[in-house]
């Protein structure tokens, strides 16, 4: 143990508590330069860093050779350290003009103070402080300028009595007072005359932020691994963009100098300035208007500073808010009904790259050097072992020996995944924290993540192709709070709207509604085969009988003293649809989704609140099974025949269809002569199209509860539909007896500027087929034209998906970002991250969502229960 | 209310005990109904938020989930007889956005006792109309030679909105100064009172601005609609005006409301302007059939109105208010945040989640926020 000890207090642990912000002066980027840059050359002939360059070595090392020489460490050791250049002339940095010149035209040319009366300073001081408090910096700002206009001493300083002149601004970087031109040398004398106190007045701290640091003197050369070049397959070097940027600057700056010193004339010196201040400008900023971005040769614009930060691929959004991981893997997903609600299937070929490192104790010895004796190659082995001090190294076959000799405490071994192990299971968008599980992992052969179709829903995920992530946590920290946090026992209960959003789903619910309705004469053996097909073994809960229902079996499922009282959405054979559980028995009802399904019904809740996470998916887990074996053994399709109406059905179908059309031919033959009265507010028009669009909408729903009445009730089709697995009536309508009214943007299809919907109508038709009305059913099969109406809406809704995906994922993001730090606090209120309150109980009354029954504690109960 | 549930007032949400007393049985025993508020304590208990539970985010993932699911169609039909509305997505986002001016603003009049009844609603509703010029009117007509403006009346309609040609002149003259305006009947006649109008330009663009004049009504109001519900008649309009709405005698002011967040605001105060916040957005996603809870609205609405104003969730409301530096910066327009804190010379404490995030170090909500409190050490001495 002592060991451990100094192990753990070699690393210093440090906390990075603030991160201040300033503008950077001169004095402070000479003091953190490594280097002075002088040449504009990269590297020499044998293709080294020339000192004094931009490659400099001192300013670190992208090479895998060499060293650099400030730090001593090599590539990737180092992480790189700034340098500078003195620049010939002062440059105004761009980001600042804006402020520069806002001070310029306040502040006096002579005395450098603000152009207000000293008198009057205090007052117009508590003034602005209490504007930047409510409305923000900028209006403090432009609240500066509009006091000094209203104060009409402007052409006077109120200090020195020195004449103002007029300034303005000429795009992007020239500053002309009255017809002349202010040169940043000016500039940053005037500026350098400001006093501190009269700083404070702009908002500025002048210990952070001089004005004159705001026109530059020196430039920091970022170091070069933060602008690392690539070589190409031809081993020739391609230069970041910021070095060619640089690189421009530097060659300018030494033509300056040169230029300066030689005493060159001042068109050619200004002319040098110029082009200095245009490649410090592009350096900061390409994307400026009225200066033309700098190009590549190839003509595409260079990326420089300001890109790199900014928008969605820039670092702070790309690399700092979002970050990549190893230990992760992402592959098709397959369903499989007989894992567990909390295993995910992994094939054994993801299992033997992810790993899981596992610290050498004396006790567990042994059991790790079993791996490290299979190897990489074998399941399960490990492909590596740490040291204590760090290093990994890889286990092969000719290390194998030596390892296991080497292995002792203190060491980690690196082994491939096991069954139990814990993982994160995820799939994008990750929109809810139910897109990202801890599953259990559990290897299996083929090459897919296999999961339960049962927690699809809080994934949103189908198998038509769908891929998910995985991530394997490697610290224990880690693996507790995925464990304790993130299994998928703890996410049952949705935080949205606090009921169970795992479920049974598809085959299990048809089965558990077939099981519980139809299966009424079950032999013992049958029901005692489901059981133990299932998992269950302990038979005594079967009633003594010879012949049990799918009830009783049902019954096995659920806890002995478990009693609910619920409804069910489809009905009994006797026409009730109460479900009555007593005492783990159910008694009456049948089981369907409004009761197992995720979202509905308040069976799981109830369940989940007596028995707990554990237990509860336990059972879910069982139903689901039971619901599959059911079906296995009864047998279960569908086909077209499901759909096929009887005589008399398709009788009432066609009638119902033919007086539709000739309710409307009368509405159209009222209205053309004018006998149609308008509904207030709409045209007379829009009252016949309204009128004939519920006309239509009736003849649909009605033919649509004859189709469901004249189909079969125990097909396959109608089990579904019943139960609520899959589909609904109006699915089961628009197959058998009537596809119905093609409806766009909530009217029939218009008719457009031609006068008619297809060319095969007349103009100006206004009868149920010109204008979308499908009269056939799916089964009967479509018209051309009916077709046509059919793919306009397919179309509509196509875009309506297209349309709506970035617009909520945008109102997502922001509502994200806006109130990522609202948390509750341990006096219970809600505050956001300076500590202010945002609410004084969480949703006035405390009560967590993810706890509660559908957001509500259940009073009635609680009464009936003392009752 | 009953002592005993009294006496738990400040154990459990007024809410809860209302809900309690409400359910009890007429006739309960004294412990039984104890042993009811000691249960339901206890179950209270159970459901408590924990502390450093990151709420905000659960409620924007609460928000933003569902409204992948929404329709993005602006308007609907609501009923058969009913005005366009603005639902789904874009209604949810012009609310969250904060704008001032919305889409399709709507109100819900609702009338005192003998107007709610239905008599005369027709009359009731076309009080509240904005009425124009050219509501009243039968023609308005330029003479060119003359270079005179003639209007003509609808003498129905003035009865109907009772006003009279020479009442109308007089609204007339405010708008146009520079016409001498005289009755004749049932006409207007506008003649310049300066020759040099010679443009007939003029004359026209005169005569588009008249019929805008206001002459009767509630300003805004575009249009209206009496509706029965449930046994009496409401006046939905088109179009809102809270504060003139409010003034008028046979107005429930109780009820009344606009759909108009803002204006509710602005006229009844921030908190009311939070419940009509929080009651729009709870419409809009009950109205599409998905399944929010009312806590995760409200914590929205809350956080946009905890400044005292409501501010929308943009880079220029809610977010501008944060503390921290790269916590605005991570949203939008990064530079002019970082180059506005250098020149203030502001701090980032890294209080909030990004910034420690950015950092790579544990962000401080949730298991993140509990802190150990032993010095290093100490261990070691024992």
């Amino acid at each position: 143990m002592e060991d451990e000890i100094v192990d753990y207090e070699k690393y210093v642990y440090k906390q990075v508590a603030s991160v201040q912000f300033s503008v950077i002066s001169p004095k402070l980027i000479k003091k953190v330069a490594t280097t002075k840059i002088v040449t504009p050359e990269l590297y020499d002939k044998e293709g080294y860093p020339v000192d004094g360059g931009l490659m400099d070595t001192r300013l670190g090392v992208i090479d895998p050779g060499l060293k650099c020489r400030t730090c001593g460490a090599k590539l990737k050791e180092c992480i790189g350290h700034f340098g500078y250049i003195e620049l010939a002339r002062p440059i105004i940095h761009i980001k600042f003009i804006d402020i520069i010149l806002n001070i310029i035209k306040s502040t006096c040319h002579e005395c450098g103070k603000v152009l207000i009366p000293k008198n009057k300073m205090t007052y117009y001081f508590k003034i602005l402080e209490t504007i930047e408090l409510e409305q923000g910096i900028d209006t403090r700002r432009q609240k500066i300028k509009e006091i000094i206009a209203s104060l009409k001493t402007t052409s006077k300083c109120p200090h020195c009595k020195a004449k103002q002149h007029k300034i303005t601004l000429e795009k992007p970087t020239t500053v002309v007072e009255g017809e002349k031109r202010i040169s940043p040398i000016e500039i940053r004398a005037r500026l350098e005359k400001i006093p501190d106190e009269d700083c404070e007045i702009f908002g500025l701290n002048p210990l952070h932020a001089r004005p004159e640091w705001m026109v530059l003197t020196v430039l920091p050369i970022p170091p070069v691994t933060m602008r690392p070049s690539i070589t190409l397959e031809s081993g020739e070097r391609s230069e970041d963009d910021l070095t060619h940027k640089l690189g421009d600057i530097v060659r300018i700056n030494q033509r300056l100098f040169e230029n300066i010193n030689a005493g060159a004339p001042e068109i050619i010196i200004e002319d040098l300035w110029d082009l200095l201040q245009y490649h410090i400008t592009t350096y900061f900023d390409n994307n400026i208007a009225q200066v033309p971005p700098a190009r590549h040769r190839s003509g595409q614009p260079l990326k420089t500073l300001t890109e790199r930060i900014k928008s969605k691929d820039g670092r702070i959004r790309h690399n700092l808010a979002g970050k990549r991981t190893n230990f992760s893997a992402r592959t098709v997903i397959s369903p499989d009904p007989m894992i567990r609600l909390n295993e995910v299937g992994i094939p054994q070929e993801i299992a033997m790259k992810l790993t899981i490192p596992e610290k050498v104790h004396p006790w567990n010895i042994a059991y790790l050097k079993q791996f490290v004796q299979k190897g990489a190659e074998t399941y399960p082995g490990a492909n590596y072992i740490v040291r204590p001090d760090g290093k990994r190294k890889k286990i092969t076959e000719e290390t194998k020996e030596q390892f296991l000799e080497e292995v002792q405490p203190g060491y980690a071994i690196e082994r491939h995944l096991m069954d139990g192990d814990i993982s994160i299971f995820n799939r994008q968008p990750s929109l809810h924290r139910m897109s990202m599980m801890c599953h259990r992992i559990k290897i299996l052969p083929y090459k897919t993540f296999r999961l339960n179709p049962a927690v699809c829903h809080p994934y949103n995920a189908d198998f038509d192709g769908d891929e998910m992530n995985l991530h394997i946590p490697q610290t224990e920290e880690a693996r507790a709070e995925a464990e304790v946090l993130m299994e998928v026992q703890t996410q049952l209960i949705s935080p949205r709207y606090g009921l169970s959003v795992i479920g049974c789903v598809q085959d299990s619910i048809s089965g558990n509604y077939i099981l519980t309705k139809y299966f009424t004469q079950l032999t013992r053996s049958e029901a005692v085969d489901l059981l133990s097909s299932v998992g269950i073994t302990e038979f005594s809960r079967l009633p003594n009988r010879k012949t049990v229902t799918g009830k009783d079996v049902f019954s096995c499922m659920l806890p002995e003293d478990f009693s609910f009282v619920g409804k069910s959405r489809s009905k009994e054979v006797d026409g009730s649809n109460e479900v009555v559980i007593v005492n783990g028995k159910l008694e009456k009802g049948v089981i369907d989704r409004s009761n197992l399904g995720e979202g509905s019904g308040l069976l799981l809740r109830n369940l989940h609140k007596k028995y707990g996470p554990d237990k509860t998916l336990q059972i879910i887990n069982n139903i689901f099974r039971l619901g599959i074996k059911t079906l296995l053994k009864r047998g279960f399709s569908v086909g077209i025949g499901d759909s096929d109406l009887e005589v008399k059905g398709k009788e009432k179908v066609t009638n119902i269809l033919k007086k539709v059309d000739m309710d409307v031919q009368k509405l159209i033959e009222n209205y053309k002569q004018g006998e149609l009265e308008a509904f207030p507010g709409r045209t007379i028009l829009e009252t016949l199209e309204l009128k004939i669009l519920e006309q239509l909408n009736n003849a649909r729903n009605e033919s649509g509860s004859i189709a469901t009445e004249a189909t079969e009730d125990s097909t396959g089709t109608r089990i579904m539909v019943e139960s609520g697995a899959r589909g609904n009536i109006i699915n089961i309508a628009q197959m058998a007896a009537c596809v119905g009214q093609q409806a766009l943007r909530g009217r029939r299809i218009g008719i457009g500027y031609s006068g008619r919907t297809l060319s095969c109508f007349k103009r100006g038709d206004l009868t149920p087929t010109a204008r979308g009305f499908v009269s056939n059913s799916f089964k009967s099969g479509m018209t051309p034209s009916e077709f046509f109406f059919g793919s306009m809406t397919g179309r509509d809704s196509l875009m309506d998906t297209a349309l709506r995906t970035p617009k909520s994922g945008y109102l997502y993001r922001r509502l994200a970002n806006a109130m990522q730090d609202l948390r509750v606090e341990y006096d219970g209120t809600v505050r956001d991250a300076s500590r202010k309150i945002v609410q004084f109980s969480y949703g006035e009354d405390g009560i967590d969502v993810a706890k509660s029954e559908k957001g509500v504690i259940n009073i009635k109960k609680i009464i009936e229960s003392v009752m | 209310m009953d002592p005993i549930i009294k006496e738990y007032k400040d154990k459990l949400p007024e809410k809860v005990l209302a809900e309690i007393e409400a359910n009890i049985p007429a006739r309960i025993s004294q412990t039984k109904l104890r042993e009811i508020m000691e249960l339901t304590v206890v179950e209270y208990g159970r459901m408590k938020v924990e502390a450093g539970e990151s709420v905000g985010l659960v409620s924007a993932e609460s928000i933003g989930e569902p409204g992948t699911q929404m329709t993005l169609n602006t308007f609907h039909f609501a009923g058969v007889a009913e005005m366009n509305v603005t639902v789904g997505l874009p209604r949810i986002i012009e609310i969250l956005d904060g704008r001032k001016e919305i889409k399709t603003p709507m109100m819900e009049i609702y009338l005192r006792k003998p107007y709610s009844s239905g008599k005369d609603i027709k009359q009731i509703a076309a009080n509240i109309k904005e009425t124009t010029l050219v509501d009243i009117i039968a023609e308005i007509s330029i003479t060119v030679s003359e270079l005179v403006l003639e209007v003509t009346f609808n003498e129905a309609k003035l009865k109907e909105f009772s006003v009279t040609a020479s009442s109308v002149a007089k609204l007339l003259q405010k708008s146009v100064g520079s016409f001498t305006i005289t009755v004749d009947g049932l006409r207007l006649v506008l003649k310049p009172k300066t020759k040099d109008l010679k443009n007939l330009n003029e004359l026209y663009r005169i005569k588009e601005k008249i019929k805008e004049t206001f002459i009767a009504g509630i300003k805004g109001i575009k249009q209206v609609l009496p509706v029965k519900r449930e046994e009496e008649f409401i006046v939905i309009t088109a179009g809102s005006n809270l504060k003139d709405v409010l003034k008028l005698e046979f107005v429930d002011e109780e009820r009344t409301t606009t759909n108009d967040v803002f204006e509710i605001a602005s006229v009844l105060g921030v908190e009311a302007g939070r419940q009509a916040l929080i009651n729009e957005v709870f419409k809009v996603i009950e109205n599409q059939g998905l399944n929010v809870d009312i806590r995760h609205i409200m914590l929205v609405a809350d956080a946009m109105c905890a400044g005292g104003v409501i501010r929308g969730i943009t880079r220029t409301g809610v977010v501008s208010e944060k503390s921290s530096v790269l916590a605005r910066a991570s949203f939008e327009t990064p530079i002019k945040h970082v180059i506005n804190a250098s020149l203030i010379g502001e701090v980032d404490y890294l209080t909030s989640v990004v910034e420690n995030v950015m950092i790579n170090q544990p962000v401080p909500v949730g298991t993140g926020m509990a802190g150990l409190m032993v010095k290093p050490g100490s261990v070691e001495k024992k």
